[in-house]
């Protein structure tokens, strides 16, 4: 007697044969499903398409470019020198300043309402931070102009003052107004429901019983969170800064309120001059023609692909963390 | 070593001259042929860990009743009954990991060597450095290696050790774990299987020289080999502290305890219902339904 | 012993510790206080940069007094943690009380009767009122909603009950769909629509330009709250021979009524105070026009944004009051949203 152990059997094919109404139904949500994508498509083609012009005329030198200047010919034509270089520079400069102050108070409430704030005022603050994410950034630059300017300025003073030694605190000359640190302290207050949303909600994941091992040794309530919490939150918390930051990159109103919009390198964070692409955008769209409308969509463009990438990777992020922590 | 009974009120008032006077009737010869082992000052490790009266709530729900327990230096106890008895809840206020739990309440008193833990103005880090806890669920932290998780205790105390090697290796030894991973100390302790993950923490526990190690239900995630290992280790462990352990297996609490504590609840609130010698719990229990439960005829 | 036994909390903060937390507040209040008015330090940044340090310090040292060193990094973080919180209040309360205040002075009857088309921004505050941007806003508001709110529900469906192939893969385009700037929203319709299609500057460009922003929240909030629906449910419509169609339609969307409903109010919580993507695609107009399919058209955020750029004091006050007014439209469609889904519902 042979004593081969029998091939377990194939596996059957389940086929589920759909009604019509049911093809019909799945058909229509998967359509309404793709139509997403589509929408995100057709925001780059149709950019791109209008922009490309534009790189045809400038080249990819339109990145790096500091003028934007349309000169009129004696001719009637017009010859452009367009670039967006300053802009770029500035609205990375801005969105550093905003995720150096943002980024770091984000977290402090973030572990504030997960770990000390009692239950009632923990509803308070959250109710709090989500109206922050409600407030119309147009809001933010009605305040940040009248209200938060005048402060920022005198601190960017003080700082000038005590630290102009350094180099990102030095100035040409002593004007501070519009700087590209007061749209950083604006946009700092602007991210903060986001990375604090995300940073909570990660927090609120770090598993139990580690954090009672922690307790059951004798750590500190601080122990407990350099140790477990913030080794378990730690790309979380990146991924919602670059929520933060992808927000930061794409912010217009209000950061055009409160910057005073100079096509010149400028990397002093204290002086009175910046970019944002997003406010380029705003600032020459009524006054544009041909050309400069054109190189205005180009910039949208690279804005579209900019954010993008940034919450593509952060959302990445984000979900790794999450996932790992189950 | 004394074990009070529950009901005993009578017991003197606490206080620093509090240590084991109170001997209750029952269980004096117990007592009586344990307590040279409680001299003051032969065992400077000595912990009389001590419940007294002690309440358990959940917001308004009573989980625990009047519950009073002693545990001898160098004793093991098991704390038996059904789930919902009670017995879980009575091990986490013996180092204040009650009140993690929003919600929570309790009354009564836990003394540690005569000091209530719950006093005003104590440091519960401090308590927690002294009576460790093992959970039911191994949990050694996944962003540290083998060797960081011994030592995350000193770490995150802030205690100072003169060699932590040595140290290291002793908590190890004592977990029974050394001979399997003093190669690789510095491999993630996510990469042990069940059984040395929970001797890892049990480790873990051993470095901050607690004198009292709580254990909540600490195999019953794991495979009986594994089971048997760390039953040998609470063996060990039992010539140098005091052990309490909370188990669903009475077989287990026959093999590890010297004493066994039977919970139960009716429906209300859990209670002890009995104390005693492990063979006498589960030889002649003088309860009914302590009788029945070792019997196994419910739970 | 009879059940007298009173439940206690020990580990909460007893009056000793009250008071001494009471009192180290108040010996920072009172060095901070001290160093502002006898030392170069002045002023509301100097109080509080030395409020904070001072704070920190004396907790610090009474932290180490009881608990020893342990303890230094454990009340410093909590300082930093504590402080850190109530910066970011600061901010929220500063933005309402000083839209309230400056909002206040500019409210006036006829602010709902009639539109700038006989006043300028320059006028006098009591002359013209934001009626036109207030239609434009209900337009611009509906139409959006008309688009965004079946295709993010349908979207939010094809994740949850479908779970095609590609579900992962649109959740992913649905998040960086979310991330994209209201300008490039803006450019994208002025592109799309308004330079190729009949459909020129108006409330109804300004709404698809709305409704792209507002199609991610709608799908994110949509999806959360029919995942809530428990597979029982829907377990229990298919055990009985009903189709897919079927189930969904009478059992799931019914079940997720209110949550689904809270995602629309947040979607048009999201897009009531945009103001960048109308620049390309509304005109903005001063008078009242009631076709949203044609014409220049005005909106709340707009009628701001136009209010500020002029910057005269007149032009300023209409703006904190457009805002003030705005800000009341979104906090209630934020209120409804959270007596409506509450919490787990609106996240």
């Amino acid at each position: 007697m042979s004593t081969t152990i029998a091939a377990p059997p194939d596996k059957r094919v389940l086929i589920t044969k759909p009604r019509t109404s049911d093809r019909i139904f799945r058909g229509v949500v998967t359509a309404f499903g793709i139509s997403a994508l589509l929408i995100l498509t057709l925001i780059g083609v149709f950019l791109s398409v209008r922009g490309i012009q534009t790189f045809h005329s400038q080249g990819w030198h339109f990145l790096t470019n500091f003028k934007w200047e349309v000169v009129q010919n004696d001719d009637g034509t017009a010859t452009s020198n367009l670039g967006i270089g300053a802009m770029l520079l500035g609205t990375i400069l801005i969105s550093i300043v905003a995720l150096l102050i943002g980024v770091p108070l984000s977290i402090a409430m973030a572990l504030f309402l997960t770990f000390y704030a009692p239950a009632k005022l923990k509803t308070f603050l959250v109710s709090v931070v989500d109206l922050m994410a409600a407030f119309p950034s147009v809001l933010f630059g009605l305040w940040g102009f009248f209200v938060l300017m005048p402060m920022v300025t005198y601190w960017a003073k003080l700082i000038y003052k005590y630290f102009n030694w350094i180099p990102v605190f030095s100035a040409p000359e002593p004007f501070f107004e519009r700087s590209p640190f007061t749209a950083g302290v604006v946009l700092a207050i602007m991210i903060i429901p986001i990375v604090t949303s995300v940073s909570r909600e990660v927090f609120a994941q770090t598993p139990l019983d580690r954090i009672q091992a922690a307790y059951a040794l004798g750590a500190t309530k601080w122990g407990v969170i350099k140790s477990v919490v913030f080794p378990f939150g730690s790309s979380g918390v990146v991924g919602g800064a670059m929520l933060g930051l992808g927000r930061a990159f794409g912010e217009t109103v209000a950061v055009f309120t409160v910057l005073n919009i100079v096509f010149r390198g400028n990397w002093h964070v204290l002086y009175g001059a910046g970019g944002n692409v997003a406010s380029l955008i705003i600032l020459k769209w009524g006054e544009s023609t041909g050309d400069e409308t054109t190189a205005l969509l180009a910039a949208g463009f690279v804005l579209f692909i900019l954010t993008l990438v940034v919450n593509l990777s952060a959302n990445f992020i984000v979900r790794r963390s999450v996932k790992s922590g189950k | 070593m004394t074990q009070i009974n529950q009901g005993d009120d009578n017991s003197t008032n606490e206080g620093e001259s509090m240590t084991t006077e109170t001997v209750p009737s029952s269980l004096a010869g117990v007592a009586a042929s344990r307590s040279s082992s409680r001299k003051p000052g032969t065992l400077p490790m000595g912990a009389g860990l001590e419940a007294r009266g002690v309440h358990a709530w959940f917001n308004k729900h009573l989980a625990l009743r009047d519950v009073s327990l002693d545990f001898g230096f160098g004793t093991v106890t098991a704390l038996i009954g059904p789930s919902g008895c009670g017995k879980s809840t009575f091990i986490r206020t013996m180092n204040r990991m009650h009140e993690f739990i929003p919600g929570a309440a309790m009354a009564g008193e836990v003394l540690l060597d005569g000091k209530d833990i719950y006093a005003a103005g104590t440091d519960v880090t401090k308590i927690r450095l002294q009576i460790g806890m093992v959970f039911q669920k191994p949990n050694p932290f996944p962003s540290m290696t083998i060797g960081e998780n011994v030592l995350s205790g000193i770490k995150l105390a802030q205690l100072k050790v003169d060699n932590k090697d040595d140290l290291l290796e002793e908590c190890l030894v004592r977990a029974g774990l050394w001979s399997e991973v003093k190669d690789r100390l510095s491999a993630h302790g996510g990469s042990l299987s069940g059984g040395q993950q929970q001797r890892l923490c049990i480790a873990r526990s051993l470095a901050v020289k607690p004198r009292v190690l709580l254990m909540d239900e600490p195999c019953s995630a794991l495979d009986p080999g594994s089971t048997l290992r760390i039953e040998d280790t609470i063996g060990e462990l039992a010539k140098t502290m005091t052990i309490i352990i909370v188990t669903h297996n009475m077989q287990q609490a026959a093999r590890v305890s010297d004493y066994t504590a039977f919970f139960l609840s009716d429906g209300g609130p859990g209670q002890m219902v009995e104390v005693g010698p492990t063979s006498e719990i589960f030889s002649r229990p003088r309860d009914k339904r302590t009788e029945n439960y070792v019997s196994g005829r419910f739970g | 012993m009879t059940m007298t036994v009173k439940p206690r909390k020990p580990w909460a903060p007893n009056r000793k510790d009250r008071v001494r937390s009471l009192s180290v507040l108040a010996v920072a209040v009172f060095g901070a206080w001290a160093v502002v008015s006898f030392t170069g330090l002045s002023g509301k940044i100097g109080f509080i940069f030395s409020f904070v340090l001072i704070y920190t310090l004396v907790q610090a040292i009474v932290g180490v007094r009881l608990r020893g060193s342990k303890a230094l990094g454990d009340t410093v973080a909590q300082s930093i943690i504590y402080l850190g919180s109530a910066l970011v209040f600061m901010p929220v309360a500063s933005i309402l009380y000083m839209t309230v205040t400056k909002g206040i002075k500019g409210l006036h009857f006829s602010l709902f009767t009639a539109s700038m088309s006989n006043a300028s921004f320059l006028d006098p505050v009591g002359n013209g009122g934001l009626l036109h941007a207030l239609v434009g806003t209900l337009y611009l508001v509906l139409i959006a909603m008309v688009v965004s709110v079946p295709m993010g529900i349908l979207t939010a469906l094809y994740l949850t009950e479908i779970k095609g192939k590609g579900a992962g893969f649109i959740q992913f385009v649905v998040q960086a769909m979310s991330g994209v700037p209201s300008v490039v929203a803006g450019l994208f319709i002025f592109t799309s629509v308004i330079l190729v299609s009949p459909l020129k500057t108006s409330a109804a460009a300004g709404a698809l330009a709305l409704a792209v922003l507002m199609i991610p929240t709608v799908t994110r909030t949509s999806q959360e709250v029919l995942l809530l629906v428990p597979t029982d449910l829907r377990e229990a419509g298919l055990a009985m021979g009903a189709t897919q169609w079927r189930t969904v339609a009478m059992i799931v969307v019914p079940a997720a009524r209110n949550g689904l409903i809270t995602a629309t109010i947040l979607g048009v919580a999201r897009i009531a105070g945009e103001t960048a993507p109308l620049i390309f695609t509304i005109g903005g107009a001063d008078k009242l026009n009631m076709n949203p399919f044609k014409d220049y058209q005005s909106a709340l955020p707009f009628y701001v944004w136009k209010g500020l750029t002029l910057g005269t004091p007149e032009s300023l006050q209409r703006a904190w009051t457009g805002i003030l007014i705005l800000l009341i439209l979104v906090l209630s469609l934020f209120v409804a949203a959270r007596s409506l889904g509450g919490r787990r519902m609106a996240k």
